[in-house]
């Protein structure tokens, strides 16, 4: 009998324990979330003519327009760049490259984040030469000639810095780096809605950058693991 | 062996000028008022230069038929005068021959740059940069508004620093990438550059003018045809030149107004 309930002690004990080391291995804590919307007209996204690219502007049944104001329903505003600007220690890059893509002579995504020191890696999926050039003012500027069918351009940058990125042959390619220096960094989407997850206890800003309206701060503080609302409106200009 | 090579330097000579005289090489097809102009220009200078060069090389060849396979000690002829008879004779006759050509062409130059525009003939403006070209045409105002070159924001499509926000004349002017014209009518095109030398040439119209940094250049021609033609930048302005080019759409007035409607929808 007794070697029984030493058994299903063992087991109760071992049970407890692992359902302990469980939750303890999914990050504590808590998150902020909310929704980027616009207040105003914005500027109209005009179609982008690429007739100079043939091989770019077959891609498209009807031609794409441009990114520098995307919106949603609701007054949604998509690609702000929401990111903790202070309260977080800085923290190492992950060792998974950011990707980004140039196709159809658009860059994809057009907004990318990632963090210092991140290896970055640009790839050219067209039939057309690019010539990538991101516009560091912090950072070490460069820019890069890339033929159809080169390897992928691979770099990092050791400052944070938002950082607008062209293509020195097609004037219309328009992008944006967002180098960060913690890993605590979402991309609003179509519903104009973010989430930043896993944020430990503290205080905290929390950053929301729009490549054509500036960026905006909010003081957020997070205590246990509560999940927080931000919210950030941005004033759209016509013109 | 002297006499076997003036015949072949006759026979280079002689076969080089046959695809010249066959017109071997077909002429695009020209699509301009003036265009006649300068093809016959073109013409008169290949046939008078094609001339002196057969000519010299046969006197060459001759030159070598004659005076070469010479025995040794034998006596050496030297024409009188000299080098410098050569000389002179080279500079009355080069001389005359660009004298020539000037004489002649002037109607051609002076039709496209010495006579203005009729005070009808549309006026559109077309910018070179690294590395497209871009268009401005108007509007229903007639009026192009003024450029701000620290506005110039590619991402967001203004290529040429408009200000619409402040300035009225701005707010109906049509930027395109693409330049259609109508067919019969004068065009009077502005030129500027935006950063360095470009060039805008389309051979149908037999037109080439280089972009000029800081120059407002202009240009007028009228279209005679309707068709689907390239501008090409002829001047080499970089690393992505050879990938600079766009189209001329030349259409019927009717086309030329659906056209225009649509890309003022379009802004």
């Amino acid at each position: 009998m007794r070697g029984k309930y030493k058994q299903v002690l063992l087991l109760a004990v071992v049970v407890v324990v692992s359902a302990s080391m469980l939750t303890s291995a999914r990050p504590s804590g808590g998150s902020v979330s909310g929704k980027i919307t616009y207040e105003g007209t914005p500027a109209k996204q005009k179609p982008i003519d690429m007739s100079k690219e043939p091989s770019c502007a077959k891609q498209y049944t009807t031609p794409p327009t441009t990114e520098t104001v995307v919106t949603g329903p609701n007054n949604a505003l998509e690609n702000v760049v929401v990111y903790i600007s202070a309260g977080a220690p800085d923290e190492a890059a992950p060792g998974k490259a950011a990707v980004f893509t140039q196709k159809g002579c658009r860059y994809l995504p057009h907004v990318l984040a990632f963090q210092v020191n991140q290896e970055l890696n640009v790839m050219n999926d067209d039939q057309t030469s690019h010539n990538i050039h991101p516009l560091a003012k912090i950072n070490r500027e460069w820019n890069k000639s890339q033929p159809p069918g080169s390897p992928p351009i691979v770099d990092k940058y050791d400052k944070a810095e938002m950082i607008p990125v062209k293509c020195n042959i097609h004037p219309w390619m328009h992008g944006t780096f967002a180098v960060l220096k913690n890993s605590h960094y979402a991309i609003s989407g179509e519903d104009g809605s973010f989430t930043l997850p896993n944020l430990p206890p503290g205080k905290y800003t929390v950053t929301a950058f729009h490549e054509s309206y500036g960026d905006q701060s909010q003081e957020v503080t997070i205590s246990g693991s509560e999940s927080k609302t931000v919210s950030f409106t941005f004033k759209a200009k016509p013109y | 062996m002297g006499k076997l090579f003036g015949v072949i330097l006759a026979i280079i000579a002689l076969a080089s000028a046959y695809p010249i005289v066959t017109h071997m090489y077909v002429q695009p097809v020209d699509i301009s008022t003036h265009g006649h102009a300068i093809d016959e220009q073109l013409a008169d200078t290949m046939a008078e230069a094609g001339l002196s060069f057969v000519l010299a090389q046969l006197l060459l060849a001759f030159c070598v038929w004659k005076f070469s396979n010479r025995k040794e000690g034998a006596k050496v002829y030297h024409l009188r005068g000299g080098a410098r008879l050569m000389v002179a004779a080279a500079f009355i006759l080069v001389g005359t021959e660009v004298l020539a050509l000037g004489v002649l062409g002037q109607k051609a130059w002076a039709e496209v740059y010495f006579t203005a525009p009729k005070p009808d003939a549309l006026q559109v403006q077309a910018q070179a940069g690294q590395f497209a070209f871009y268009f401005r045409y108007p509007g229903q105002d007639g009026k192009f508004g003024p450029l701000h070159p620290d506005k110039i924001d590619e991402g967001n499509q203004n290529y040429f620093g408009l200000d619409p926000a402040n300035d009225l004349e701005s707010r109906d002017d049509i930027v395109t990438a693409e330049m259609a014209i109508p067919v019969n009518r004068e065009i009077h095109l502005l030129m500027h550059a935006k950063d360095v030398g470009h060039s805008f040439y389309v051979r149908e119209l037999r037109i080439q003018q280089d972009f000029v940094p800081g120059l407002d250049l202009s240009l007028h021609f009228t279209a005679t045809q309707t068709g689907h033609f390239e501008i090409l930048c002829t001047q080499l302005c970089g690393l992505g030149h050879y990938n600079m080019k766009a189209y001329l759409n030349v259409l019927s007035q009717e086309d030329f107004d659906k056209w225009l409607k649509q890309k003022a929808s379009e802004q």
